[in-house]
């Protein structure tokens, strides 16, 4: 046993391996069930024609985004300028959920801030964004042609999810 | 403390209790049961105990007071109220949210070194210890001592007789 002084120097590495690890995760990044799985079903007001409504059913045959929002949302304010930027290359409609929101607070937030999306859609009471399995604003979704769910980005999309992530995703599902 | 000190102190730490008083006042208004059945509400709490508050992560729907919480537990009593059973409700949730949303994991693959990690590692520690003791035994056994040894020693003994 002339080694044994090496043993806590074994033990304290193996644990550093760990700890690097933890480190490196993201608790608030929780797998979502969903992937892969088709999207909730859902009819919703539109934000701007509250008469008019949306539902999953009117999506299928096209890729498109799902991005959760609300004026009340400090972290959409970082995501909001590359969406609008992003919306006006057209490569795939954005919707937004308006999440638990008041309408004349949203529709003012994107009258300020610029609007990305071809339709917003009212979930005033979260209740979709309950089905969505949301827990932290902004959350986006990419939804494939036959409305499953393909990507969940948590927190604010940023250029390089949208570049090394999220556009490859499209490219592939659009074709 | 000088006087005139702690008379200008004095009376901003009243203050400041007073407000600490309040605020614990504001906070326990919150905590008021969100329906007027208690007996429906005891359900809810005891579903929601269950569940794990996904924006302050340590903390269960019941305890917890995120929007999402209250949002979630309302779910619960619509749910309850619509004749639900407590199962169905943490399967609604568990389809949404993952199995993170359970406070107790379940037990299946991937949770498999979760639940049976610690059992595995008293094992280990149990062997190490049957090891150490083991070979000390058999290192003190080792130990004999030559006759001259044993001389000296008595010697020793024997000298400190005489010295208290």
């Amino acid at each position: 046993m002339k080694k044994a002084y090496l043993v806590p120097f074994v033990i304290f590495a193996v644990l550093l391996v760990f700890l690097a690890f933890g480190l490196r995760l993201n608790p608030h990044e929780i797998p979502s069930p969903l992937i892969n799985k088709p999207a909730p079903a859902f009819i919703l007001p539109l934000l701007d024609a509250p008469d008019q409504r949306l539902s999953a059913q009117d999506m299928r045959g096209k890729v498109w985004m799902l991005n959760v929002w609300a004026s009340w949302c400090v972290a959409c304010r970082i995501e909001h300028p590359l969406l609008v930027e992003f919306s006006k290359t057209g490569v795939v409609p954005i919707y937004g959920l308006n999440y638990k929101d008041k309408r004349e607070d949203a529709l003012g937030w994107l009258g300020k801030f610029g609007n990305p999306y071809t339709r917003s859609l009212s979930d005033s009471e979260g209740l979709v964004g309950i089905d969505f399995g949301v827990y932290g604003v902004p959350e986006t979704f990419v939804i494939d042609k036959q409305g499953v769910i393909r990507y969940k980005q948590i927190g604010p999309v940023t250029p390089e999810v949208l570049r090394d992530e999220i556009l490859p995703l499209i490219r592939k599902l659009s074709a | 403390m000088p006087r005139f000190l702690r008379a200008a102190v004095l009376p901003w730490l009243v203050l400041g209790l007073m407000a600490m008083a309040m605020m614990g006042v504001a906070h326990a208004k919150l905590a008021v049961p969100e329906s007027d059945d208690p007996v429906l509400e005891a359900r809810v709490l005891a579903i929601a105990e269950e569940l794990r508050c996904l924006v302050c992560q340590n903390e269960t729907i019941a305890a917890s007071r995120a929007d999402l919480a209250t949002d979630l537990r309302k779910q619960i009593r619509i749910k309850l109220k619509a004749g639900q059973s407590k199962t169905q409700i943490i399967d609604f949730m568990v389809e949404r949210y993952g199995d993170f949303v359970l406070y107790r994991p379940p037990l299946k693959g991937t949770t498999l070194l979760l639940w049976l990690g610690p059992f595995l590692l008293l094992a280990l520690a149990v062997v190490l210890l049957a090891i150490n003791i083991r070979r000390r035994r058999r290192a003190t056994q080792a130990e004999g001592w030559t006759p001259a040894q044993a001389q000296r020693a008595r010697v020793l003994l024997d000298e400190g007789d005489g010295n208290p």
